[in-house]
Protein backbone atom coordinates (compact mmCIF):
# COMPACT_ATOMS: atom_id res chain seq x y z
CA UNK A 1 0.00 0.00 0.00
CA UNK A 2 2.85 2.36 0.87
CA UNK A 3 4.42 1.92 -2.56
CA UNK A 4 1.02 2.54 -4.20
CA UNK A 5 0.34 5.80 -2.37
CA UNK A 6 2.05 8.21 -4.76
CA UNK A 7 0.70 6.21 -7.71
CA UNK A 8 -2.92 6.39 -6.60
CA UNK A 9 -2.63 10.15 -6.16
CA UNK A 10 -1.31 10.58 -9.70
CA UNK A 11 -3.93 8.21 -11.04
CA UNK A 12 -6.74 9.99 -9.16
CA UNK A 13 -5.68 13.28 -10.74
CA UNK A 14 -5.48 11.64 -14.14
CA UNK A 15 -8.92 10.14 -13.57
CA UNK A 16 -10.42 13.48 -12.57
CA UNK A 17 -8.82 15.09 -15.63
CA UNK A 18 -10.29 12.44 -17.97
CA UNK A 19 -13.75 12.98 -16.49
CA UNK A 20 -13.48 16.77 -16.54
CA UNK A 21 -12.42 16.85 -20.19
CA UNK A 22 -15.03 14.30 -21.27
CA UNK A 23 -17.89 16.03 -19.45
CA UNK A 24 -16.79 19.47 -20.72
CA UNK A 25 -16.82 18.25 -24.30
CA UNK A 26 -20.19 16.56 -23.74
CA UNK A 27 -21.59 19.83 -22.36
CA UNK A 28 -20.16 21.79 -25.29
CA UNK A 29 -21.93 19.44 -27.71
CA UNK A 30 -24.98 18.39 -25.71
CA UNK A 31 -26.17 21.75 -24.43
CA UNK A 32 -26.49 23.48 -27.82
CA UNK A 33 -27.80 20.26 -29.37
CA UNK A 34 -30.48 19.98 -26.69
CA UNK A 35 -31.43 23.65 -26.97
CA UNK A 36 -31.68 23.57 -30.73
CA UNK A 37 -33.65 20.35 -30.87
CA UNK A 38 -36.02 21.02 -27.95
CA UNK A 39 -38.49 22.92 -30.13
CA UNK A 40 -38.59 20.44 -32.98
CA UNK A 41 -40.28 17.22 -31.95
CA UNK A 42 -38.94 15.34 -34.95
CA UNK A 43 -35.27 16.30 -34.60
CA UNK A 44 -35.58 15.79 -30.86
CA UNK A 45 -36.58 12.16 -31.27
CA UNK A 46 -33.62 11.50 -33.57
CA UNK A 47 -31.17 13.19 -31.19
CA UNK A 48 -32.47 11.42 -28.10
CA UNK A 49 -32.73 8.13 -29.97
CA UNK A 50 -29.14 8.15 -31.16
CA UNK A 51 -27.87 9.23 -27.77
CA UNK A 52 -29.83 6.36 -26.19
CA UNK A 53 -28.27 3.86 -28.57
CA UNK A 54 -24.80 4.70 -27.26
CA UNK A 55 -26.10 4.30 -23.74
CA UNK A 56 -27.27 0.72 -24.42
CA UNK A 57 -23.85 -0.46 -25.61
CA UNK A 58 -21.99 -2.06 -22.69
CA UNK A 59 -19.12 0.26 -21.89
CA UNK A 60 -16.40 -2.37 -22.13
CA UNK A 61 -17.73 -3.34 -25.57
CA UNK A 62 -17.81 0.30 -26.74
CA UNK A 63 -14.19 0.75 -25.72
CA UNK A 64 -13.41 -2.48 -27.58
CA UNK A 65 -15.28 -1.34 -30.71
CA UNK A 66 -13.45 1.97 -30.79
CA UNK A 67 -9.93 0.51 -30.68
CA UNK A 68 -9.92 -0.78 -34.29
CA UNK A 69 -11.98 2.18 -35.59
CA UNK A 70 -10.16 4.36 -38.14
CA UNK A 71 -9.23 7.99 -37.23
CA UNK A 72 -10.94 8.04 -33.85
CA UNK A 73 -9.70 4.66 -32.60
CA UNK A 74 -6.47 3.20 -31.32
CA UNK A 75 -5.08 2.54 -27.88
CA UNK A 76 -4.81 5.55 -25.58
CA UNK A 77 -6.48 8.52 -23.97
CA UNK A 78 -8.10 9.96 -27.08
CA UNK A 79 -10.14 6.83 -27.73
CA UNK A 80 -11.09 6.66 -24.07
CA UNK A 81 -12.23 10.28 -24.14
CA UNK A 82 -14.38 9.73 -27.21
CA UNK A 83 -16.16 6.82 -25.54
CA UNK A 84 -16.66 8.79 -22.32
CA UNK A 85 -18.09 11.77 -24.23
CA UNK A 86 -20.57 9.51 -26.00
CA UNK A 87 -21.76 8.18 -22.65
CA UNK A 88 -22.00 11.59 -21.03
CA UNK A 89 -24.03 13.03 -23.92
CA UNK A 90 -27.36 11.35 -23.27
CA UNK A 91 -28.15 12.66 -19.80
CA UNK A 92 -27.05 16.16 -20.82
CA UNK A 93 -29.02 16.29 -24.08
CA UNK A 94 -32.04 14.61 -22.49
CA UNK A 95 -32.19 16.91 -19.50
CA UNK A 96 -31.68 20.00 -21.66
CA UNK A 97 -34.54 18.94 -23.91
CA UNK A 98 -36.80 17.99 -21.00
CA UNK A 99 -35.94 21.18 -19.11
CA UNK A 100 -36.79 23.42 -22.03
CA UNK A 101 -39.86 21.43 -23.02
CA UNK A 102 -41.22 21.71 -19.48
CA UNK A 103 -41.29 25.51 -19.51
CA UNK A 104 -44.96 26.40 -19.06
CA UNK A 105 -46.66 26.96 -22.43
CA UNK A 106 -48.30 30.16 -21.15
CA UNK A 107 -44.88 31.56 -20.25
CA UNK A 108 -43.47 30.81 -23.68
CA UNK A 109 -46.66 32.03 -25.36
CA UNK A 110 -46.57 35.34 -23.55
CA UNK A 111 -42.87 35.75 -24.38
CA UNK A 112 -43.68 35.36 -28.08
CA UNK A 113 -46.72 37.61 -27.82
CA UNK A 114 -44.70 40.37 -26.12
CA UNK A 115 -42.41 40.46 -29.14
CA UNK A 116 -39.35 38.58 -27.91
CA UNK A 117 -37.21 37.01 -30.61
CA UNK A 118 -36.47 33.25 -30.60
CA UNK A 119 -32.99 33.97 -29.34
CA UNK A 120 -34.24 36.18 -26.51
CA UNK A 121 -36.79 33.55 -25.50
CA UNK A 122 -34.14 30.83 -25.46
CA UNK A 123 -31.53 32.79 -23.52
CA UNK A 124 -33.70 34.89 -21.21
CA UNK A 125 -36.64 32.59 -20.55
CA UNK A 126 -36.15 28.95 -21.50
CA UNK A 127 -32.51 28.44 -20.53
CA UNK A 128 -32.80 30.03 -17.06
CA UNK A 129 -36.00 28.11 -16.32
CA UNK A 130 -34.40 24.86 -17.49
CA UNK A 131 -31.10 25.50 -15.67
CA UNK A 132 -31.79 23.22 -12.72
CA UNK A 133 -32.87 20.32 -14.87
CA UNK A 134 -29.86 20.82 -17.16
CA UNK A 135 -27.50 20.90 -14.21
CA UNK A 136 -29.04 17.70 -12.87
CA UNK A 137 -28.20 16.12 -16.23
CA UNK A 138 -24.61 17.33 -15.96
CA UNK A 139 -24.42 15.89 -12.45
CA UNK A 140 -25.74 12.50 -13.55
CA UNK A 141 -23.33 12.50 -16.50
CA UNK A 142 -20.37 13.39 -14.28
CA UNK A 143 -21.06 10.73 -11.66
CA UNK A 144 -21.63 8.07 -14.33
CA UNK A 145 -18.48 9.10 -16.21
CA UNK A 146 -16.37 8.77 -13.05
CA UNK A 147 -17.49 5.14 -12.87
CA UNK A 148 -17.20 4.40 -16.58
CA UNK A 149 -13.75 6.01 -16.75
CA UNK A 150 -12.31 3.19 -14.63
CA UNK A 151 -12.88 0.93 -17.63
CA UNK A 152 -10.92 3.32 -19.85
CA UNK A 153 -7.75 1.78 -18.42
CA UNK A 154 -8.53 -1.34 -20.46
CA UNK A 155 -7.61 0.55 -23.64
CA UNK A 156 -4.77 2.57 -22.21
CA UNK A 157 -6.82 5.53 -21.01
CA UNK A 158 -5.11 5.61 -17.63
CA UNK A 159 -6.85 6.71 -14.47
CA UNK A 160 -7.87 4.72 -11.42
CA UNK A 161 -8.89 1.75 -13.58
CA UNK A 162 -5.18 0.97 -13.88
CA UNK A 163 -5.11 -0.06 -10.21
CA UNK A 164 -8.37 -1.98 -10.46
CA UNK A 165 -7.35 -3.98 -13.53
CA UNK A 166 -3.93 -4.69 -12.05
CA UNK A 167 -5.54 -5.76 -8.78
CA UNK A 168 -7.87 -8.12 -10.65
CA UNK A 169 -5.05 -9.76 -12.62
CA UNK A 170 -2.90 -10.09 -9.49
CA UNK A 171 -5.85 -11.14 -7.31
CA UNK A 172 -4.81 -8.29 -5.00
CA UNK A 173 -7.89 -6.79 -3.37
CA UNK A 174 -5.74 -4.05 -1.80
CA UNK A 175 -4.92 -2.75 -5.28
CA UNK A 176 -8.56 -2.99 -6.36
CA UNK A 177 -9.61 -0.96 -3.34
CA UNK A 178 -6.84 1.57 -3.93
CA UNK A 179 -8.55 2.24 -7.28
CA UNK A 180 -12.17 1.81 -6.26
CA UNK A 181 -12.21 3.90 -3.09
CA UNK A 182 -10.81 7.10 -4.64
CA UNK A 183 -13.19 6.63 -7.59
CA UNK A 184 -16.15 6.35 -5.23
CA UNK A 185 -14.89 9.37 -3.26
CA UNK A 186 -14.60 11.39 -6.49
CA UNK A 187 -18.14 10.45 -7.45
CA UNK A 188 -19.52 11.42 -4.05
CA UNK A 189 -17.66 14.70 -4.12
CA UNK A 190 -18.86 15.60 -7.62
CA UNK A 191 -22.41 14.69 -6.66
CA UNK A 192 -22.22 16.81 -3.52
CA UNK A 193 -20.78 19.89 -5.18
CA UNK A 194 -23.12 19.78 -8.18
CA UNK A 195 -26.18 19.12 -6.00
CA UNK A 196 -25.27 22.14 -3.93
CA UNK A 197 -25.07 24.35 -7.02
CA UNK A 198 -28.38 22.90 -8.21
CA UNK A 199 -29.98 23.92 -4.92
CA UNK A 200 -28.64 27.45 -5.32
CA UNK A 201 -30.35 27.72 -8.70
CA UNK A 202 -33.85 27.32 -7.28
CA UNK A 203 -36.19 29.56 -9.19
CA UNK B 1 -60.06 55.45 -36.91
CA UNK B 2 -59.99 51.72 -37.36
CA UNK B 3 -57.47 50.15 -34.99
CA UNK B 4 -58.22 46.54 -35.88
CA UNK B 5 -60.10 45.22 -38.87
CA UNK B 6 -61.01 41.64 -39.81
CA UNK B 7 -61.84 41.22 -43.49
CA UNK B 8 -63.56 37.93 -44.32
CA UNK B 9 -61.10 36.02 -42.16
CA UNK B 10 -60.92 32.26 -42.49
CA UNK B 11 -58.62 30.11 -40.41
CA UNK B 12 -58.10 26.38 -40.61
CA UNK B 13 -55.99 23.90 -38.71
CA UNK B 14 -55.28 20.76 -40.71
CA UNK B 15 -58.36 21.36 -42.88
CA UNK B 16 -60.64 21.91 -39.87
CA UNK B 17 -62.25 25.36 -40.03
CA UNK B 18 -61.81 27.42 -36.85
CA UNK B 19 -62.93 30.77 -38.25
CA UNK B 20 -65.30 31.03 -41.21
CA UNK B 21 -65.51 34.39 -42.91
CA UNK B 22 -65.34 36.69 -39.91
CA UNK B 23 -65.46 40.44 -40.50
CA UNK B 24 -65.57 43.19 -37.90
CA UNK B 25 -63.76 46.37 -36.95
CA UNK B 26 -62.57 47.80 -33.67
CA UNK B 27 -62.44 51.60 -33.63
CA UNK B 28 -59.62 53.28 -31.75
CA UNK B 29 -60.49 53.72 -28.08
CA UNK B 30 -63.30 51.18 -27.91
CA UNK B 31 -63.40 47.80 -26.21
CA UNK B 32 -64.74 45.02 -28.38
CA UNK B 33 -65.56 41.90 -26.42
CA UNK B 34 -65.34 38.66 -28.35
CA UNK B 35 -67.92 36.50 -26.64
CA UNK B 36 -68.26 32.83 -27.38
CA UNK B 37 -68.28 29.31 -26.03
CA UNK B 38 -65.16 27.17 -25.78
CA UNK B 39 -64.04 26.26 -29.28
CA UNK B 40 -65.92 29.12 -30.93
CA UNK B 41 -62.66 30.51 -32.33
CA UNK B 42 -62.44 33.63 -30.15
CA UNK B 43 -58.90 32.97 -28.87
CA UNK B 44 -57.79 32.18 -32.42
CA UNK B 45 -59.22 35.52 -33.56
CA UNK B 46 -57.21 37.24 -30.86
CA UNK B 47 -54.01 35.44 -31.86
CA UNK B 48 -54.45 36.60 -35.45
CA UNK B 49 -54.16 40.24 -34.33
CA UNK B 50 -50.58 40.01 -33.09
CA UNK B 51 -49.43 37.52 -35.70
CA UNK B 52 -49.26 34.49 -33.42
CA UNK B 53 -51.13 33.00 -36.36
CA UNK B 54 -52.07 34.20 -39.85
CA UNK B 55 -55.43 33.92 -41.62
CA UNK B 56 -55.74 31.05 -44.08
CA UNK B 57 -57.90 33.38 -46.18
CA UNK B 58 -58.88 37.04 -45.82
CA UNK B 59 -56.82 39.50 -43.83
CA UNK B 60 -56.42 41.11 -40.45
CA UNK B 61 -55.41 44.76 -40.43
CA UNK B 62 -53.82 46.49 -37.48
CA UNK B 63 -53.71 50.28 -37.82
CA UNK B 64 -54.58 49.83 -41.48
CA UNK B 65 -51.81 47.38 -42.25
CA UNK B 66 -52.24 43.65 -42.92
CA UNK B 67 -50.51 41.48 -40.32
CA UNK B 68 -49.16 39.32 -43.14
CA UNK B 69 -47.24 42.35 -44.47
CA UNK B 70 -45.89 43.41 -41.07
CA UNK B 71 -42.79 42.39 -39.20
CA UNK B 72 -44.28 40.16 -36.47
CA UNK B 73 -41.74 41.18 -33.80
CA UNK B 74 -42.31 44.92 -34.33
CA UNK B 75 -46.08 44.37 -34.52
CA UNK B 76 -46.16 42.45 -31.22
CA UNK B 77 -44.01 45.02 -29.44
CA UNK B 78 -46.68 47.60 -30.22
CA UNK B 79 -49.54 45.52 -28.78
CA UNK B 80 -50.12 44.62 -25.13
CA UNK B 81 -51.15 41.03 -24.43
CA UNK B 82 -52.72 39.62 -21.29
CA UNK B 83 -53.57 35.97 -20.73
CA UNK B 84 -55.03 33.91 -17.93
CA UNK B 85 -52.64 33.60 -14.98
CA UNK B 86 -50.67 36.46 -16.53
CA UNK B 87 -48.05 34.27 -18.22
CA UNK B 88 -45.48 36.09 -16.10
CA UNK B 89 -41.87 34.94 -16.13
CA UNK B 90 -41.53 33.05 -12.83
CA UNK B 91 -37.77 33.68 -12.57
CA UNK B 92 -38.09 37.45 -12.90
CA UNK B 93 -39.18 39.99 -10.30
CA UNK B 94 -42.41 41.92 -10.70
CA UNK B 95 -40.39 44.98 -11.74
CA UNK B 96 -38.45 43.03 -14.38
CA UNK B 97 -41.67 41.53 -15.74
CA UNK B 98 -43.34 44.93 -16.04
CA UNK B 99 -40.19 46.39 -17.63
CA UNK B 100 -40.07 43.72 -20.35
CA UNK B 101 -41.79 45.64 -23.17
CA UNK B 102 -39.94 48.92 -22.49
CA UNK B 103 -36.62 47.06 -22.64
CA UNK B 104 -37.62 45.18 -25.79
CA UNK B 105 -38.48 48.52 -27.31
CA UNK B 106 -35.02 49.85 -26.49
CA UNK B 107 -35.92 52.26 -23.68
CA UNK B 108 -33.09 53.40 -21.44
CA UNK B 109 -32.75 51.80 -18.00
CA UNK B 110 -33.74 55.08 -16.38
CA UNK B 111 -36.86 55.58 -18.47
CA UNK B 112 -37.81 51.91 -18.01
CA UNK B 113 -37.48 52.11 -14.26
CA UNK B 114 -39.57 55.30 -14.12
CA UNK B 115 -42.22 53.59 -16.24
CA UNK B 116 -42.22 50.53 -13.96
CA UNK B 117 -42.78 52.77 -10.92
CA UNK B 118 -45.60 54.54 -12.71
CA UNK B 119 -47.29 51.24 -13.61
CA UNK B 120 -46.88 49.85 -10.09
CA UNK B 121 -48.79 52.93 -8.94
CA UNK B 122 -51.43 52.38 -11.63
CA UNK B 123 -52.13 48.87 -10.33
CA UNK B 124 -51.93 49.97 -6.69
CA UNK B 125 -48.83 47.92 -5.90
CA UNK B 126 -46.40 50.80 -5.38
CA UNK B 127 -46.14 50.32 -1.61
CA UNK B 128 -44.34 47.48 0.14
CA UNK B 129 -41.81 45.22 -1.54
CA UNK B 130 -43.97 44.22 -4.52
CA UNK B 131 -41.42 45.37 -7.10
CA UNK B 132 -38.80 42.89 -5.90
CA UNK B 133 -41.17 39.94 -5.43
CA UNK B 134 -41.40 36.94 -7.71
CA UNK B 135 -44.78 36.15 -9.31
CA UNK B 136 -45.29 33.10 -7.08
CA UNK B 137 -45.15 35.39 -4.04
CA UNK B 138 -48.31 37.18 -5.24
CA UNK B 139 -51.99 36.28 -5.07
CA UNK B 140 -53.80 35.28 -8.26
CA UNK B 141 -55.42 38.71 -8.53
CA UNK B 142 -52.11 40.48 -8.02
CA UNK B 143 -50.45 38.31 -10.67
CA UNK B 144 -53.21 39.25 -13.07
CA UNK B 145 -52.73 42.95 -12.31
CA UNK B 146 -49.00 42.60 -12.93
CA UNK B 147 -49.88 40.84 -16.19
CA UNK B 148 -51.94 43.87 -17.22
CA UNK B 149 -49.18 46.23 -16.11
CA UNK B 150 -46.70 44.26 -18.20
CA UNK B 151 -48.99 44.56 -21.21
CA UNK B 152 -49.20 48.33 -20.63
CA UNK B 153 -45.40 48.50 -20.29
CA UNK B 154 -44.41 50.30 -23.46
CA UNK B 155 -47.71 52.23 -23.56
CA UNK B 156 -49.13 50.37 -26.58
CA UNK B 157 -52.30 51.84 -28.14
CA UNK B 158 -53.84 48.36 -28.52
CA UNK B 159 -54.38 45.74 -25.81
CA UNK B 160 -55.42 42.11 -26.23
CA UNK B 161 -57.01 40.22 -23.35
CA UNK B 162 -57.48 36.45 -23.46
CA UNK B 163 -59.88 35.60 -20.60
CA UNK B 164 -57.61 37.44 -18.19
CA UNK B 165 -59.93 37.23 -15.18
CA UNK B 166 -61.28 33.74 -15.80
CA UNK B 167 -59.27 31.98 -13.10
CA UNK B 168 -60.05 34.45 -10.32
CA UNK B 169 -62.59 34.20 -7.51
CA UNK B 170 -65.73 36.27 -8.24
CA UNK B 171 -64.92 39.07 -5.80
CA UNK B 172 -61.37 39.56 -7.09
CA UNK B 173 -62.74 39.31 -10.62
CA UNK B 174 -65.20 42.13 -9.98
CA UNK B 175 -62.45 44.27 -8.44
CA UNK B 176 -60.27 43.78 -11.48
CA UNK B 177 -63.16 44.39 -13.87
CA UNK B 178 -63.88 47.70 -12.14
CA UNK B 179 -60.20 48.54 -12.23
CA UNK B 180 -60.18 47.72 -15.96
CA UNK B 181 -63.05 50.17 -16.55
CA UNK B 182 -61.34 53.00 -14.68
CA UNK B 183 -58.03 52.26 -16.38
CA UNK B 184 -59.68 52.38 -19.79
CA UNK B 185 -61.35 55.65 -18.91
CA UNK B 186 -58.00 57.21 -18.10
CA UNK B 187 -55.73 55.64 -20.70
CA UNK B 188 -58.03 55.60 -23.76
CA UNK B 189 -56.76 52.27 -25.07
CA UNK B 190 -58.20 50.16 -27.82
CA UNK B 191 -58.97 46.71 -26.43
CA UNK B 192 -59.98 43.37 -27.83
CA UNK B 193 -61.23 41.27 -24.96
CA UNK B 194 -61.99 37.54 -25.16
CA UNK B 195 -64.38 35.98 -22.66
CA UNK B 196 -67.06 33.33 -22.35
CA UNK B 197 -68.66 35.20 -19.45
CA UNK B 198 -71.66 37.18 -20.70
CA UNK B 199 -71.87 39.42 -17.63
CA UNK B 200 -68.21 40.32 -18.10
CA UNK B 201 -68.93 41.08 -21.76
CA UNK B 202 -71.84 43.36 -20.86
CA UNK B 203 -69.84 45.09 -18.14
CA UNK B 204 -66.62 45.72 -20.05
CA UNK B 205 -67.55 45.90 -23.71
CA UNK B 206 -68.42 49.04 -25.58
CA UNK B 207 -69.29 46.60 -28.36
CA UNK B 208 -69.84 42.86 -28.38
CA UNK B 209 -69.08 40.38 -31.14
CA UNK B 210 -70.62 36.95 -30.60
CA UNK B 211 -68.70 34.09 -32.19
CA UNK B 212 -70.48 30.81 -32.77
CA UNK B 213 -68.62 27.86 -34.29
CA UNK B 214 -66.22 30.13 -36.12
CA UNK B 215 -68.86 32.50 -37.46
CA UNK B 216 -69.81 35.96 -36.35
CA UNK B 217 -73.36 35.45 -35.07
CA UNK B 218 -74.02 38.95 -33.76
CA UNK B 219 -72.19 42.23 -33.48
CA UNK B 220 -73.22 45.56 -32.06
CA UNK B 221 -73.16 47.94 -29.10
CA UNK B 222 -73.02 46.14 -25.77
CA UNK B 223 -76.22 47.84 -24.65
CA UNK B 224 -78.14 46.25 -27.55
CA UNK B 225 -76.96 42.73 -26.82
CA UNK B 226 -79.62 42.19 -24.14
CA UNK B 227 -82.29 42.66 -26.77
CA UNK B 228 -80.66 40.36 -29.31
CA UNK B 229 -83.22 37.79 -30.44
CA UNK B 230 -81.10 35.10 -32.05
CA UNK B 231 -80.87 31.79 -30.15
CA UNK B 232 -77.09 31.88 -29.63
CA UNK B 233 -77.38 35.27 -27.90
CA UNK B 234 -80.42 34.11 -25.92
CA UNK B 235 -78.42 31.10 -24.69
CA UNK B 236 -75.81 33.47 -23.26
CA UNK B 237 -78.36 35.87 -21.81
CA UNK B 238 -80.01 32.96 -20.01
CA UNK B 239 -76.77 32.65 -18.03
CA UNK B 240 -77.49 35.99 -16.33
CA UNK B 241 -79.20 34.82 -13.18
CA UNK B 242 -79.49 38.14 -11.37
CA UNK B 243 -82.47 40.28 -12.46
CA UNK B 244 -80.82 43.70 -12.09
CA UNK B 245 -78.48 45.00 -14.73
CA UNK B 246 -74.82 45.13 -13.73
CA UNK B 247 -73.75 48.71 -13.23
CA UNK B 248 -77.36 49.90 -13.62
CA UNK B 249 -76.92 52.67 -11.05
CA UNK B 250 -74.34 54.44 -13.22
CA UNK B 251 -76.79 54.82 -16.12
CA UNK B 252 -79.70 56.89 -14.76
Amino acid sequence: MQAATPEFVTLTLEHAWLVAVAVSIAIAIGLPAGMLTARHAHVRRVALGSASVFQTIPSLALFGFLVPAPFIGGIGKRTALIALVLYALLPIVRNTVVGIASVEPTVRESAVAMGMTDRQILLQVEAPLAARTILAGIRIATVATIGTATIAAAIGGGGLGVLIFRGISMADSGQILAGAIPAAALALMADGVLSWIEGKLSV
Amino acid sequence: MKAIEFRDVHYEIAGRPILRGVSFTVEAGETLVLLGRSGSGKTTALRLVNALAYPTRGEVLVNGRATADSDPIALRRGIGYVIQEGGLFPHWTVAANIGLAPRLNGWTAQKTSARVDELLTTIGMDGGDYASRRPRQLSGGQRQLVGVARALGADPPILLFDEPFGALDPITRLELQNWFLSMRERLKKTALFVTHDVSEALLLGTRIALLDEGELAWEGPAADFRRARLPQAQAFLACLRTPEEPGASSHA
